[in-house]
């Protein structure tokens, strides 16, 4: 399974990312109340709606086309998949499909449609809207940031329709949790956009000027109104299939707008003027603002711990760089020694790191696994201490020595160790995090550049031309699933950050992990999976093929007048039980 | 008179100013990269003469700063005094980049700190990063002018003394310069340069281009004081004993020009100033860790210091009577032209 790696690192530089997983990988599994959790409070009437803000404007409602993170969602709202992975529980749970059955080779799912779904257009919804979904989806002329993640080992999965209410899908192999594949994969209306697609002109379809009875999905919400450089406003779906524990239909609120805030200072101050009800991923600096005029504005902050992002110090460890790159080869020598990555790593302070940048809100990281993941981390793994005098004695070891007049670091030819770090201009975590970097490492005798560059001109560097020395960057750790990561982990991943695409395992270790992390995907035992994983998370911290940095925590914030508000450590973090919302002041009226 | 005194004394401030950040090693107690990773975003330090038990003593003492409850909050510990110390050894730094020394003018021991204008958001003395910062900004507005005004006077005086061809061909590239927008052409330099240009030498070459990019201006104005300078009687007197076109210019046409060039300067080094300012601002400024006032500026555009950190505004607070005295003293060498003129002679 492939996730394009620039879409994680625009997602999380804007924000969230994709969904979740947990050791739920039932043989089957039926769930006829449709999921979600029983609402803790119930309105009155149906007539409150949400405001909420979005750092940037939508550019689309296209879920085919859909890669920033404001577009995704506000389509999330508006769509719904076969099979969900609950952000609270982090359990595959059914959705639009009723339940599903695996067969006993694990490569065949059998998913059976609830009876009675409709779009919110009011056109009913068949298994021939599922099927023409996946073609969709799958199509490699499309192109959908989707397809990547339904392929199994290379290959797409194929489906098949087998009554109006069943639809078969096949696997090439094996793979553990697969249910977990169709969380965030929209069901299209095929009566809406089947001629877009005969005709090629799938992609120019549902734009946000399209009238709003063009477009249809099967979310809580459904589109109502967009003014360019104002808002967006969503409506009530009077067809949503979720219905609350006394048979009331969901959602609650009769609408939701989205505010085009520019930037998160921008979201903080309307936020605390009253203007928007919830706020997503607030940087901590800001929620100490916000901290301050908590009680006096009726907001309600939420520090839910760890995040699945993880920072990173990265080297360029690549086989094949640019012409004229004689320089960043001679300074491979030094990064390709495990020795100079593991001295690197134990000389640089995460915990001030962490209460620099992070307000001390943030963990510091020594594989990608957060400890924000608790399935799957490693709590066991050996954590090496920050150690300026392990760092001397390591680099000693690999020839290096300092000079004695101004006690900088030269290697064995007696070139001055110095490099360049880039890093996104636009984040100030990471230009701070190299800054810090930059100090420690000075205190070896290291000098250090950084040089930050804009965010695109980045990716560019590391993914496509390998034209930089190393690189402060991060990623989301997508699902809490470990297969989630496996473009990254494979040598043969496109994402596999240090040296991409690699034709055979460059050393040993990545032969190792290449390994344990194809095992662990075709393995169904969860704690085998799990030894397994632990295993690549220790020959992380053993060969530092990144230098791990430091995971914010998630914060996230709400007036207190919204109800059954469960902010989940996955995307997205606030609004994934939109339909259960609602504001109800203290006199019990709904707004 | 009066405006002679104001002048006066905006001379002797920007001496001040300019001999401080000089001397900023000396003055400055801490290394301007030296961070305190338990101290971040620390308001200003106090300076305590009576003690907790209000008991006078001799000299001057802090307490040390501890943080209260997280999230950034800090309180005085006052169970010791720490007594701050003259002329006390600390990190080494040189003078013009020629003495060494480990002297500083005042300090407190350690575990205690003297933040005099608090810290910033590594918990580094913000009044050592402005000092040293000062060198990075003034040098700019200085170096920039030096460029502007050689390109300047070379290309104003050859337009104006030769007319012609050469005048009109400089006079066209004086309109394309003064059109050209030199932010975006700074960025795209930026994006051309070598990743391990290094952010000071980064910086110096922008520097260069701004001040080759603004001789278009001083260099039309030189130029109309050369076109009248050189129908003068005594300059065509000269001309007709067989003075070089060389000596014409050296022992007639500078002098004419000499009091035009110093406002001219003090016009154009704050406005360089400010230009470091909004390089910085850009994210072009001299970079981590080298401090520049644009720089330290820049961390208001973070709405949490914006609101919260006060004393983040100190370069803001320098740089106002900097401007101010750079003006008036263009304001009274303007009125006053003939007269600097005598002074100089």
């Amino acid at each position: 399974m492939k996730v394009p790696i620039s879409m994680w690192l625009l997602a999380l530089l804007l924000a969230g990312s994709l969904s979740s997983a947990g050791f739920a990988s039932a043989k089957g599994s039926t769930n006829p109340q449709g999921g979600g959790l029983v609402p803790d409070n119930q309105p009155s009437a149906y007539s409150g709606h949400l405001v909420v803000a979005l750092r940037s404007e939508p550019k689309t409602l296209n879920p085919v086309i859909a890669s920033d993170i404001s577009s995704r969602e506000v389509i999330g709202q508006m769509t719904a998949d076969l099979i969900h992975i609950n952000r609270y529980t982090q359990l595959s749970e059914s959705a639009l499909a009723k339940s599903w059955k695996v067969s006993s080779d694990e490569r065949r799912y059998t998913l059976e449609l609830r009876h009675g779904l409709r779009f919110s257009d009011g056109a009913p919804l068949d298994a021939d809207d599922v099927v023409f979904s996946f073609r969709v989806y799958l199509d490699e002329k499309v192109n959908a940031p989707q397809r990547d993640s339904l392929l199994v080992g290379e290959t797409p999965i194929t489906v098949r329709k087998v009554d109006t209410n069943t639809v078969t899908f096949a696997l090439a192999r094996p793979y553990a949790s697969a249910e977990r594949l169709f969380d965030s994969v929209a069901i299209l209306p095929r009566h809406l956009l089947e001629r877009a697609y005969s005709e090629g002109k799938l992609l120019q379809a549902w734009t946000l000027n399209t009238p709003p009875d063009r477009i249809a999905g099967l979310g809580p919400f459904r589109f109502k109104e967009y003014v360019p450089g104002q808002r967006l406003i969503l409506e009530r779906n009077p067809y949503y299939w979720k219905q609350d524990r006394s048979g009331n239909r969901l959602p609650y609120s009769a609408e939701i707008t989205f505010l085009f805030a520019g930037n998160e200072d921008a979201e903080v101050l309307r936020f605390e003027a009253g203007e928007t009800d919830i706020m997503n991923r607030i940087s901590a600096a800001n929620y100490f603002v916000l901290q301050q005029e908590r009680a006096s504005r009726g907001l309600q902050l939420y520090d839910l711990g760890p995040d699945l992002e993880y920072n990173f110090l990265l080297f360029n460890l690549n086989s094949t760089l640019p012409a004229g790159a004689g320089e960043i080869r001679r300074k491979q020598q030094w990064f390709n020694d495990v020795r100079f990555r593991q001295a690197i790593s134990s000389a640089i302070d995460r915990e001030g790191m962490n209460r620099i940048v992070y307000h001390g809100r943030g963990a510091p990281i020594w594989t990608h696994v957060s400890p924000g993941n608790r399935l799957w981390f490693d709590s066991s793994a050996r954590r090496p201490a920050r150690s300026l005098s392990h760092s001397r004695d390591l680099l000693k070891a690999a020839g290096f020595s300092w000079r004695e007049n101004d006690g900088t670091l030269i290697d064995h030819r007696g070139v001055p160790v110095e490099f360049s770090i880039i890093t996104s201009s636009s984040s100030n975590e990471r230009t701070e995090m190299a800054t810090i970097i930059q100090q420690d490492l000075s205190e070896l005798g290291i000098r250090l550049q950084v040089v930050p560059l804009e965010f695109h001109s980045l990716l560019d560097r590391v993914l496509e031309t390998h034209d930089y020395e190393a690189a402060v960057m991060g990623l989301d750790g997508g699902d809490v699933d470990p297969n989630s990561q496996m473009n990254v982990w494979l040598s043969s991943g496109d994402d596999h950050l240090w040296n991409p695409a690699e034709a055979h395992p460059a050393t040993g270790w990545e032969a190792e992990i290449d390994r344990l992390m194809r095992q662990q995907m075709s393995t169904s035992a969860p704690r085998d999976r799990k030894r397994l994983y632990d295993r690549v998370q220790e020959i992380e911290i053993e060969e530092v093929p990144v230098v791990f940095l430091v995971s914010p925590n998630l914060l996230v914030g709400a007036k207190d007048q919204l109800r059954n508000f469960k902010p989940a450590i996955l995307d997205s973090h606030t609004l994934w039980n939109s339909e259960q919302l609602f504001i109800q002041d203290r006199t019990g009226a709904v707004r | 008179m009066k405006r002679v005194s104001l002048m006066v004394m905006s001379l002797i401030f920007l001496a001040v100013i300019h001999l401080s950040v000089f001397f900023a090693g000396f003055f400055s107690p801490y290394d301007y990269a030296a961070q305190d990773r338990e101290l971040p975003y620390c308001p200003p330090t106090s300076i305590h003469w009576v003690n907790k038990e209000g008991r006078p003593l001799w000299h001057p003492f802090v307490y040390r700063w501890v943080e209260r409850a997280g999230g950034q909050r800090y309180q005085e510990d006052q169970r010791t005094p720490y007594s701050i110390h003259a002329l006390t050894r600390g990190a080494k730094y040189t003078v013009g980049g020629m003495v060494t020394w480990d002297r500083h003018l005042f300090g407190v021991d350690p575990p205690a700190r003297v933040f005099l204008m608090g810290s910033d958001g590594y918990g580094r003395d913000l009044f050592s990063r402005l000092l040293f910062g000062g060198q990075i900004s003034l040098f700019a507005g200085l170096v920039a002018t030096l460029f502007t005004l050689t390109f300047g006077v070379i290309l104003g005086i050859l337009a104006g003394f030769y007319g012609g061809w050469p005048d009109a061909i400089i006079m066209r590239c004086v309109e394309l310069f003064l059109a050209l927008p030199w932010l975006y052409l700074l960025l795209a330099l930026r994006g051309l340069l070598p990743l391990h240009t290094s952010p000071a030498q980064a910086f110096l070459l922008f520097i260069i281009v701004i001040g080759l990019v603004g001789w278009a201006r001083p260099a039309r104005l030189i130029r109309g004081v050369v076109l009248s300078a050189k129908e003068r009687k005594h300059l065509l007197a000269a001309r007709s004993f067989g003075a070089s076109d060389l000596y014409l210019v050296r022992c007639h046409i500078l002098p004419e020009i000499r009091g035009l060039l110093l406002t001219q300067a003090a016009l154009l080094i704050p406005q360089y100033v400010l230009a470091e300012v909004t390089l910085s601002f850009l994210g072009l400024g001299v970079g981590e860790p080298v401090p520049s006032w644009g720089g330290i500026l820049a961390t208001l555009q973070q709405y949490h210091v914006l609101i919260s950190k006060w004393w983040m505004f100190s370069p803001g607070l320098i740089l106002i009577p900097v401007i101010l005295s750079y003006g008036v003293l263009s304001n009274s060498l303007q009125e006053n032209r003939s007269q600097v003129g005598r002074w100089i002679e």
